[in-house]
């Protein structure tokens, strides 16, 4: 038992070590972020992440916010309207694309989301937005 | 051994504890109601309980969302008079949100299609698996997919077709872009369709587009008094986040208003190309459609309501009560459920109650009051999310009672007048 909870923590410390060291701007793009989202996505997914039930859906722990980054700066860049499923449930109302958000902005409301509402993964860099919506200028 | 048998008990202790929490987070919340009136709990946990109706046994019929078990409608009946439902009798392979009872039907719609089921005399139902399709293929986008129902005892059935939209910008719900001149949307949808009860298969060329401009109806209703359709609105979503020039947070938290209208045939209540302003008490102009917050263009020749209501609050349902045992305050006047809203965020959100409206020949007859209020259990649950229960349905029983329907917690509730 004790042998399984010291590796556990260990490479608990480890990943948590590599993300602050990697990420030395998450503070500041975390505030700019949540600028971004207080203006832009608060209104639909709520102060709390939480969502609308069955209207919009939660951002918390879901395999979009948590999962490929490529899809979710796709999510804002082209909005979403499918009948799929989040967390175990459908949503009605459809997301609006939002590519006149910044690069910048993109990055920081992204990271800001996969690192708040009880969510924690890697921050979404200015580059990696850059490089999608390059993608869909070429299609 | 011994050490992981006692973390697998602690496990269970665990698991234990948490399926208890959630039993009570879903128990239901202690209505707060005027001196004289009491709640029961007819049932809880029933699932998505949209609109409901009873019939004149007592049996109150449920029309859920989304499946549960495989069906779509619950029959509740109470059998030794406790206003506790102690049977359950699920048919409906669809989910949806309209349901009525009519000289001896039982109507219940899908997001697509409106079927009806035959009583006997015993009151039980004769074909609840194979029920008439009376209207098909609805437009369902699903924005504002909900087919609300009600009827005129004269033959015909009227039928909601919400928007699939906020304001009918060519891109929905996306600032900067225009509103679509003429809204191409309200050809079959935005407004109420009226169909006929007895035929079959009927879709748009067969019915008959009996009111427009409205965006989205949830809650309407016959009144036998003044022997007309009346109907709530939801009214526009979104003025801050789209217009920001133009309104703040504050400003969109309490406009435009949401609307209760009278419906007569051939009328335009004004949506896409204006909404209502509670504060200004007038119709102006929607900004995709040129308007400013204070613009009229023609709006004021739309029709206006009867009532204006706090902003977003989401009025899903409107039951006329014309029973005798609330007292002559409550008689034919309109009660109305609101399901809370979200779009008054980051403001504090408002609704989760359910609205008493007097009224005289039809029309309203002083302020309206919350009647029924806590749903969301407590100020700290006062979000979509969080709140335990949202009131998304009302009839009356055939003893004058009242019934309110959640699709959040899933409980209906039994409202009796017990005072003098
Ligand atoms: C007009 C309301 C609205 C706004 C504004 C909005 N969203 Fe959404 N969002 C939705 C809806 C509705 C869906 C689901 C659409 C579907 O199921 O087809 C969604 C889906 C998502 C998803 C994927 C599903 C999930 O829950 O994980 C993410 C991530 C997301 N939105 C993030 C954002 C961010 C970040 C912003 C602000 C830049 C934003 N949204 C603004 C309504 C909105």
């Amino acid at each position: 038992m004790n042998k399984f909870l010291l590796i556990g923590s260990i490479t608990v410390a480890s990943v948590l070590m590599s993300f602050t060291i990697t990420q030395p701007n998450l503070p500041a793009s975390m505030q700019r972020g949540k600028k971004v989202y207080d203006t832009y996505c608060l209104t639909c997914h709520q102060m709390d992440g939480a969502g609308v039930p069955r209207m919009n859906p939660p951002l918390i722990k879901t395999t979009y916010v948590l999962g490929d980054k490529k899809k979710l700066i796709n999510i804002i860049l082209k909005g979403f309207n499918e009948s799929v499923e989040i967390n175990g449930d459908y949503f009605d109302n459809p997301m609006p694309a939002q590519p006149q958000l910044t690069d910048v902005q993109i990055a920081d409301v992204l990271t800001y989301v996969r690192n708040s509402f009880g969510n924690r993964a890697s921050m979404v860099t200015v580059v990696e937005v850059k490089t999608e919506r390059t993608k869909l200028k070429k299609k | 051994m011994q050490r992981i048998f006692s973390v697998f008990i602690l496990m269970c202790c665990y698991v234990l504890t948490a399926c208890a929490q959630t039993v009570n987070t879903s128990n239901p919340v202690s209505l707060k109601l005027p001196a004289g009136f009491t709640a029961t709990v007819v049932a809880d946990k029933l699932g998505r309980a949209r609109h409901i109706a009873v019939n004149s046994n007592g049996d109150v019929y449920v029309k859920l969302e989304r499946l549960k078990d495989g069906k779509g409608i619950i029959r509740l009946r109470d059998t030794n008079g406790d206003g506790v439902a102690d049977e359950q009798f699920a048919f409906g392979n669809y989910g949806g949100t309209g349901i009525a009872i009519s000289n001896g039907y039982l109507y219940a719609s899908s997001d697509n299609d409106v079927f009806r089921y035959k009583f006997n005399a015993k009151n039980e139902i004769e074909n609840a698996d194979a029920p008439e399709r009376i209207v098909k293929d609805l437009l369902n986008k699903r924005q504002h997919a909900s087919k609300s129902i009600t009827l005129d005892g004269k033959g015909f059935i009227y039928v909601n077709i919400g928007a699939p939209s906020n304001a009918c910008q060519e891109q929905d719900r996306t600032a900067g872009s225009p509103g679509q001149m003429p809204c191409p949307i309200l050809a079959t949808a935005g407004g109420i369709w009226q169909f006929k009860i007895d035929k079959l298969d009927q879709t748009y060329g067969d019915g008959v587009r009996y009111a427009t401009g409205l965006r989205n109806v949830v809650g309407l209703d016959w009144n036998t008094t003044a022997n007309e359709l009346y109907v709530t609105q939801h009214g526009r979503d979104q003025l801050n986040t789209l217009h920001p020039a133009l309104f703040n947070d504050a400003q969109n938290a309490e406009l435009p208003a949401e609307e209760f209208f009278i419906a007569k045939k051939g009328m335009d209540f004004g949506w896409p190309y204006c909404y209502y302003d509670g504060i200004q008490k007038k119709k102006v102009q929607s900004p995709e459609y040129g308007g400013d917050g204070k613009k009229e263009g023609d709006c004021g020749t739309k029709e206006q309501p009867l009532v204006a209501f706090p902003a977003h609050w989401g009025p899903n349902a409107l039951l006329f009560y014309n029973g005798d045992k609330f007292g002559t305050k409550y008689k034919n006047g309109a009660f109305i459920a609101f399901h809370g809203s979200w779009n008054r965020a980051p403001l504090k959100q408002g609704g989760f109650n359910v609205v008493f409206v007097p009224m005289k020949d039809g029309k309203p007859n002083g302020d309206y009051e919350i009647f029924a209020d806590d749903f969301a259990g407590g100020e700290e649950n006062l979000t979509p999310s969080k709140a335990k229960h949202r009131p998304c349905g009302l009839a009356m029983g055939a003893d004058g009672s009242i019934y309110i329907s959640d699709d959040q917690g899933g409980t209906v509730w039994k409202i009796v007048y017990t005072g003098k």
